[in-house]
């Protein structure tokens, strides 16, 4: 591995670490809330993909309005499913788990049902120029998404440690009883951490939609990872993630340059599988009784 | 019950040949379907299942074809290897519980399904492996043929389920129902839960590894697309709308939703949207699934008739 391949590969390690990030500290989210999280995230990231898709590359809208409007429809997605799966299940765990292993399937026919099946939307960088960087060039389009990581991430803990809605929402997470005692509605709650979490997922997939072969099976692929970051990081914390995200980002993606895809995936696992037996919280996580 | 073993018995002599190969496959499911149910009783919801299934598959294949084991060797020694594999797993997430516990079986479930993926040899790469031998003549009966191996097919599942059920009612069995009910009241029993979470566990994997043996031999052929995360949510969606928990909850649904399952083949693209939608609708306005109403049919029909009611299921 030369230096040019190594500045390379450190900068997609990175882009992928935001990647992972953006989706996972929504799952982490929901589950400091309910105990449990959407499974069918990585679809939600998908349903991102494919708005830019339909909105900048077929309806011709500047890159960056298409990319704000697939972090509202991420959240409205994120609010629909609160709306019409965890509250009805709320405090049942497996049928939530079963349920959004459902949705799965649900959202992978209608993305496929409505933008075709098989296709791979390849969608135009709306930045072909690379720029460079110590004599290595580098694609705009795939660090994009890391300023967006820092800054969303970044705000995120602000609102969690400095807000009242975000010092309720880990109210909530610490014990739903005695917030709700506090006046804390936790229908509002739970909502709001879907919500989030859809747009952070939406903006994530609306952002990798140049890079990625946008297909319907994308909700598939892109879950593993991120649920093998959560269960690492330590489900519930923010900050777990975000360290499980650069571990995870840095073996998937230098893996992936020296073997292959499926090696990276395997690796990740077995990070995993080490990990758990002696952290079954996590690196980060809190132990729940 | 009776009745059922019958009609099971003469369907290959008047069925299309299509049929008895899809009344093989429903077989498969069923024994899947019993044997996932032992293993979530004690609540270990999982998501390896499908993969232990692809484990017997796998080994049961390649022992016959590249040592030359005979076929009905091969098909325990498969089980056996996914009972393995299942407590493996279990033992690497024994620490693990709730929602993290079944996402991390989806994990490592799919780190077996990558070994397959990524080495072509010995496990054919994405293409899998064929010319896989079929069954071979025992005792003058050619199990090569569909309706020798339809009856085999069918007096292992029938096997299988009357010692699941037998395991069912047995103390080990209450000990499961225990767990799922209070774990900390059952270990209070004296109750060693881990040790019943890897015997639920070792149990029905390897009834999950007998089932691949038994569709390795008829195909003649594995790949790992056979054992993805989708045949995964099949499984899972059916058990859980036919309910579990009763003993022939799993086996009402995989019934239904088997039939569906072949009747919807012309909407092939459309067909996961179907299941994923029962399987939501099921647990929010049906959380006992089939079952459940079948019971309260039950219970009704006896109200009707002034029998005094019995504890339904």
């Amino acid at each position: 591995m030369n230096s040019q391949l190594l500045i390379q590969t450190i900068a997609n390690a990175v882009a992928v670490s935001s990647m992972y990030a953006l989706i996972a500290v929504g799952l982490t989210l929901a589950f400091g809330v309910m105990q449990m999280a959407n499974l069918a995230h990585g679809h939600v990231f998908m349903i991102g993909a494919y708005t830019v898709y339909a909105l900048y590359a077929l309806i011709g809208w500047p890159f960056w309005t298409a990319v704000a409007a697939a972090l509202v429809v991420g959240a409205v997605v994120g609010l629909a499913i609160e709306r019409s799966i965890f509250r009805p299940l709320r405090g049942d765990v497996v049928a939530g788990f079963i349920a959004t292993a459902g949705l799965m399937f649900v959202l992978e026919v209608f993305c496929g049902e409505v933008w075709g099946w098989g296709h791979m939307r390849n969608i135009p960088s709306p930045y072909m120029h690379p720029f460079k960087i110590m004599g290595a060039s580098v694609a705009i389009q795939r660090v994009l998404v890391i300023p967006f990581a820092v800054v969303c991430i970044g705000s995120l803990m602000i609102f969690m440690r400095r807000f009242r809605l975000g010092r309720a929402l880990r109210a909530v997470a610490q014990d739903p009883e005695t917030a709700s005692l506090q006046g804390i509605n936790i229908n509002m709650m739970t909502a709001l951490a879907m919500a989030i979490a859809g747009a952070l997922a939406g903006v994530a997939g609306g952002l990798m939609s140049t890079i990625y072969a946008v297909t319907p099976a994308l909700g598939g692929h892109v879950i593993l990872p991120a649920l093998i970051v959560v269960i690492v990081g330590g489900m519930g914390s923010v900050g777990g993630v975000v360290l499980a995200s650069i571990i995870m980002g840095f073996v998937i993606t230098f893996v992936t340059t020296l073997v292959d895809g499926v090696a990276a995936l395997m690796v990740s696992v077995t990070v995993m599988a080490l990990i758990l037996p002696i952290r079954p919280q996590g690196l980060m996580g809190r132990v729940i009784n | 019950m009776a009745a059922v073993i019958i009609g099971l018995c003469l369907f290959p002599f008047f069925a299309k040949p299509y049929y008895v190969e899809v009344a093989m496959i429903f077989f498969i499911w069923i024994i899947l379907a019993q044997s996932y149910r032992l293993i979530v009783t004690i609540h270990d919801w999982q998501l390896y299942h499908v993969v232990l299934y692809g484990v017997g598959a796998y080994t049961s294949g390649m022992l016959a074809k590249n040592l030359g084991i005979p076929v009905f060797v091969a098909i325990p020694i498969g089980g056996m290897m996914a009972s393995l594999f299942g407590v493996a797993i279990t033992l690497i997430l024994l620490r693990s519980t709730g929602w993290g516990f079944y996402i991390a079986t989806y994990g490592l479930a799919e780190l077996i399904r990558l070994t397959w993926l990524k080495f072509r040899y010995p496990f054919g790469g994405s293409t899998g492996i064929i010319n896989i031998p079929y069954a071979p003549v025992v005792g003058g009966i050619d199990f090569d043929a569909a309706i020798p191996y339809y009856f085999f097919s069918l007096c292992i599942m029938l096997a299988i389920i009357y010692m699941l059920y037998r395991i069912e009612k047995s103390r080990i069995g209450d000990a499961f129902k225990a767990i799922s009910m209070d774990p900390a009241l059952a270990e209070s029993t004296g109750i060693n839960i881990p040790r019943h979470r890897l015997l639920a566990c070792a149990i029905g994997s390897f009834f999950a590894g007998i089932a691949g043996g038994l569709l390795v031999h008829r195909l003649g052929a594995v790949d790992p697309k056979l054992f993805d995360i989708h045949t995964m949510l099949y499984l899972l969606i059916w058990v859980v709308v036919g309910g579990t928990n009763t003993f022939w909850g799993p086996v009402i649904g995989v019934s239904v939703m088997y039939t569906l399952f072949e009747l919807s083949r012309p909407l092939i693209q459309l067909r996961p949207m179907f299941f994923g939608l029962s399987i939501i609708f099921v647990l929010i306005f049906m959380p006992g699934g089939i079952e459940s109403l079948v019971s309260k049919v039950v219970a009704q029909w006896q109200k009707l008739r002034g029998v005094p009611a019995t504890e339904a299921g």
